[in-house]
């Protein structure tokens, strides 16, 4: 086998190159002609996913349509020495399916079946390119849902999920999707077949499952997955919690906690989302709150007013009031809708308040929040930028949006700094830089900020004892013999 | 640091480009409009091209990325680029999804419009899809005269064995495509200048009559002004009006069609009327945006007819409507048309109308919300992957177990209905006004 050089040891910029006859001849022979794309002009699209700040063209874009081919793929890959990586919906937000030196991009969309649904043991066996959403509308009538819904669900798929092990506002209490995936069917980096895990949960020995789950990638390609199925709660109440400060919001949201009560979710969206989001749906949030929380209980329909007392008598106590009690059974209920509507759409919003925006993706421990947020405050004033925030409080999984204009130079440095000092305040908060977009290639270069040399090398061994050549998923997750793809400007993109 | 190609002159050719007039795009197309697309990829799984074939070339967020590329000149108008935005069924599924209000449409219709007027002789559209398009469909009493023998065929009886023998196979493409869609034809509508409101007079209103409805469904326009009436509208049927000219303006023909806007807003006395009501979902939205198809010195004018247009049921329920007495024990579903859904925003107005009659029960429809392939001339244009929705959309109707499907779009209803046919279902396909006015009239 062709090994190549760990890639990357020098940063300079490599020409992506036309993938030559012979290697588009050959994929065509697997794929055919419609499952090949070669073309310049139809190449363009695939050069970067939601994370637009760095690009690069695939030089050949392969449709497979079952394992088998992703195999024979792979394995023409490897042959040749051509990097490779797969690629689902391309909602990434951290530059997940960028191939920085060219290679095959494996879109895996035309594999977006559910094979098989099994609800006397709750787990379905799924495709990686079949979108979160639709799962959950497979399972309608059966009164079990797929719960891992980050905000991107209605178009990401599972096969992203795995890869990035996806959260959402409702894994504060049913856990991400790393907690849902029993096993999967894996092309390994070589090309070959293997499955890992099963129908069963939380077998024998090491947790190979477990470590697919968050690969961003590098491990291979997953063809099928087993998830475990919820069943849906009898019923919920969605409360609207409307405070005076964000400082009191978020010891709300400690406080629920410390009390025993295990929301399905809570979410903070402070008061310049507010607005820009009351501009595109019109909810109702009320335009001078400093902060609101959606918080949601789900459960028994008997015990559900109960906790919603005691969530109100904690939000009061903070000064802070219940603008809304949404009673659900269905989901399907209007306001229901809507509110959630206008939270998992809220980053597209910004977009109509500033001309240009950027988000960052850091966790803190959840009693850390106030410090976080003051901080955030001051970065805003110092930076003399607006920072809008709507996140996963429950989770201390916070998402800045900053606002800026890319016309102005000096605003796309300021930027860029107070991204990256608020980033750094995460972790000496005892946080971390990504809760749930993944390091891809956009964070890369915050790893050693996070871990120490010694946790890097051995996560590298990890890397690789399973993608010997660093073929497959190349420049992601894991800084290998030095890095290169380097952020120059902000982004301006949805997380989830 | 990952490569960015930048520049168009220094990539392969792989085909002969089309000379688009950028300058003229940028007129229509204010650049902020691209740069609303915040490359989320919400609007993926709404494309029905998309769900099609899988490729971000397909995709919105994709052909946004396209035209983008071409209007900084970092792209030129080749075959590829040429054929995805053409395979766009502009039914702007996308506008609905997108959380930061991209306005779809008025990028790839500018962008279609040039395409169609760059192509040279013989390429694109055939001559027969020419006529059809520009010189046939837009006016009634042609599309009439040319389907009289049809008519006489369905009269005698002979349609449906002409169709068994696949005689019609011999017909071209474009024809034969046609002839399939032709539903049962029925006597034109015929209706007076102004029918009274029945009742006491809650408001009065302006109908427009559709080139292709009045021929193939003229019942609807009929049910819609009785409906109308029963709901106390004095309803007025300008003699003047004409086609909305959807058709040739997404077909290129932009000078004919702005002529067709003006011949309607003088045809309609806008002014004194309470609304404009309109039945047909394509016709709705292309009257819907005259305030900005029309030169900006015309706009403020248009603004105000715009203003005054309404879908039939968007209408009704704004006035408050009159529930029918008479029971329709049926098993209806519904599908949205696109340009009702995405084009006008209206969803939950037409699915309150049927709920109201007593008996009828409205079962969903999955993917109710994806284009049936019928999108305007898409199914003469691009009909194999007209032929893929429409089979799609047939399936999803005969897994409901309705009797009944209802759309409020001319385009949607032959559409939907020739797949039924074809299916060999027993579902009859109708206009949510023609329950409605079963309802009002006499039941079932």
């Amino acid at each position: 086998m062709v090994r190549l050089r760990p890639i990357l040891m020098e940063c300079e910029a490599m020409p992506t190159t036309a993938a030559d006859a012979s290697l588009i001849a050959e994929l065509t022979e697997l794929l055919g002609e419609e499952g090949v794309i070669h073309r310049h002009d139809e190449r363009v699209v695939f050069e970067c996913d939601g994370y637009v700040i760095d690009k690069a063209m695939p030089d050949v874009v392969a449709f497979p349509t079952s394992t088998e081919q992703v195999a024979a793929v792979v394995k023409l890959c490897n042959r040749r020495g051509v990097p490779f990586v797969p690629r689902g919906a391309g909602t990434s937000l951290a530059a997940g399916t960028l191939l920085p030196e060219g290679g095959v991009m494996i879109n895996l969309t035309r594999m977006n079946r559910v094979l098989e649904i099994d609800v006397r043991d709750r787990y379905a066996v799924v495709e990686p390119g079949l979108i979160n959403v639709w799962l959950t509308e497979a399972l309608a009538g059966t009164g079990l849902h797929y719960a891992p819904d980050p905000s991107s669900q209605v178009a990401c798929t599972i096969g992203g999920n795995v890869a990035t092990n996806a959260g959402g506002p409702h894994t504060l209490k049913y856990g991400v999707t790393t907690n849902h995936v029993r096993g999967v069917e894996l092309v390994t980096t070589e090309g070959e077949v293997v499955w890992i895990g099963g129908l069963v949960a939380d077998q024998p020995g090491y947790d190979l499952a477990g470590l697919l789950v968050g690969h961003e990638g590098t491990f291979g390609v997953v063809t099928k997955i087993v998830v475990g199925l919820s069943r849906n709660p009898e019923a919920g109440r969605t409360l609207l919690a409307v405070f005076q400060t964000i400082d009191d919001s978020v010891s709300a949201v400690s406080d629920i906690v410390a009390a025993g009560i295990v929301p399905a979710a809570v979410e903070m969206i402070d008061n310049l989302m507010i607005r820009a989001v009351e501009e595109a749906y019109h909810f109702g949030f009320p335009l001078d709150a400093e902060a609101v929380l959606i918080i949601e209980i789900d459960g028994i329909e008997a015990a559900l007013d109960r906790e919603a007392r005691a969530i109100t008598e904690i939000v009061q106590a903070r000064d802070g009031r219940i603008d809304r009690n949404i009673a659900w059974r269905t989901r399907k209920e209007p306001e229901y809708k809507s509110i959630w509507k206008s939270r998992k759409s809220a980053f597209g919003a910004i977009g109509r308040v500033s001309p240009t925006f950027c988000t960052q993706d850091g966790v803190v421990p959840r009693t850390a929040l106030p410090q976080i947020l003051r901080y955030m405050g001051e970065a805003s004033k110092r930076y003399g930028l607006r920072i809008a925030n709507v996140f996963h409080a429950g989770d201390g999984n916070i998402h800045p949006i900053i606002l800026f204009d890319e016309k102005d130079a000096d605003q796309v440095k300021r930027a860029l700094e107070a991204s990256r000092d608020i980033l750094a305040e995460c972790i000496r908060l005892g946080g971390s830089v990504s809760g749930e977009h993944g390091i891809g290639a956009e964070k890369i270069a915050m790893m050693p900020l996070l871990f120490s040399p010694d946790d890097l090398a051995a996560m590298a061994a990890l890397h690789e004892a399973l993608n010997p050549g660093g073929l497959c998923s190349p420049h992601k997750k894991i800084p290998m013999g030095g890095h290169c793809v380097e952020q120059v400007a902000p982004g301006r993109h949805a997380p989830a | 640091m990952a490569t960015v190609e930048t520049d168009a002159r220094t990539v392969e050719t792989t085909g002969e480009t089309t000379p688009v007039d950028l300058a003229w795009l940028a007129e229509q197309i204010p650049y902020r409009f691209y740069q609303e697309c915040i490359h989320c990829g919400f609007c993926l799984p709404t494309c029905p091209t998309y769900v099609l074939t899988g490729d971000e070339n397909d995709s919105p967020r994709g052909r946004i990325y396209l035209m983008k590329s071409v209007a900084d000149g970092r792209l030129a108008v080749g075959p590829e680029i040429r054929k995805h935005l053409e395979f766009c069924l502009d039914c702007r599924a996308c506008e609905t999804a997108c959380p930061s209000g991209v306005k779809y449409a008025r990028l790839v219709e500018p962008f279609k419009i040039e395409l169609i007027r760059k192509t040279p002789p013989g390429k694109g559209f055939g001559t027969l899809q020419k006529v059809v398009l520009h010189h046939l469909l837009p006016y009634s009493n042609r599309v009439r005269a040319s389907l009289l023998p049809v008519r006489l065929l369905q009269k005698i009886g002979l349609m449906n064995p002409l169709r068994k023998s696949g005689l019609f196979k011999l017909l071209p493409s474009t024809l034969r495509n046609m002839e399939a869609t032709v539903p049962t034809l029925q006597p034109a509508s015929n209706l007076p200048e102004v029918l009274p409101a029945i009742g006491p007079r809650r408001a009065r209103v302006g109908i427009l009559l559709g080139c292709v409805t009045d021929v193939m469904t003229p019942q609807t326009n009929s049910a819609t002004a009785r409906v109308l009436r029963r709901n106390g509208c004095e309803v007025v049927v300008p003699r003047a009006q004409t086609c909305c000219g959807a058709i040739h303006y997404h077909s290129g023909a932009e000078a004919p069609a702005l002529a067709m806007a003006r011949q309607n807003m003088e045809a309609f006395d806008f002014e004194n009327l309470d609304a404009i009501v309109v039945n047909a979902a394509g016709c709705g939205a292309m009257f819907k945006s005259y305030d900005h198809v029309l030169p900006p010195e015309e706009r403020e004018r248009a603004a105000r007819f715009v203003a005054k247009v309404k879908d039939v049921s968007e209408f009704l329920m704004e006035l408050g409507p009159i529930p029918p007495d008479n029971p329709l024990p049926l098993k209806v579903t519904y599908h949205d048309a696109c340009h009702l859904r995405h084009g006008q925003q209206v969803y939950d107005q037409p699915r309150r109308l049927l709920e109201m009659i007593p008996g009828l029960e409205l079962v969903p429809l999955a993917e109710s919300e994806l284009c049936c392939g019928a999108a305007g001339t898409y199914n003469l244009t691009e009909p194999e992957a007209a032929h893929r929705l429409g089979r799609r959309k047939a399936g999803n109707v005969e897994a409901t177990g309705a009797a009944v499907v209802a759309s409020g779009n001319i385009g949607c209803t032959l559409q939907i209905g020739r797949h039924i046919r074809e299916a060999g279902l027993n579902v009859e396909v109708v206009h949510p006004v023609d329950l409605l006015d079963r309802a009002y009239e006499g039941g079932s």
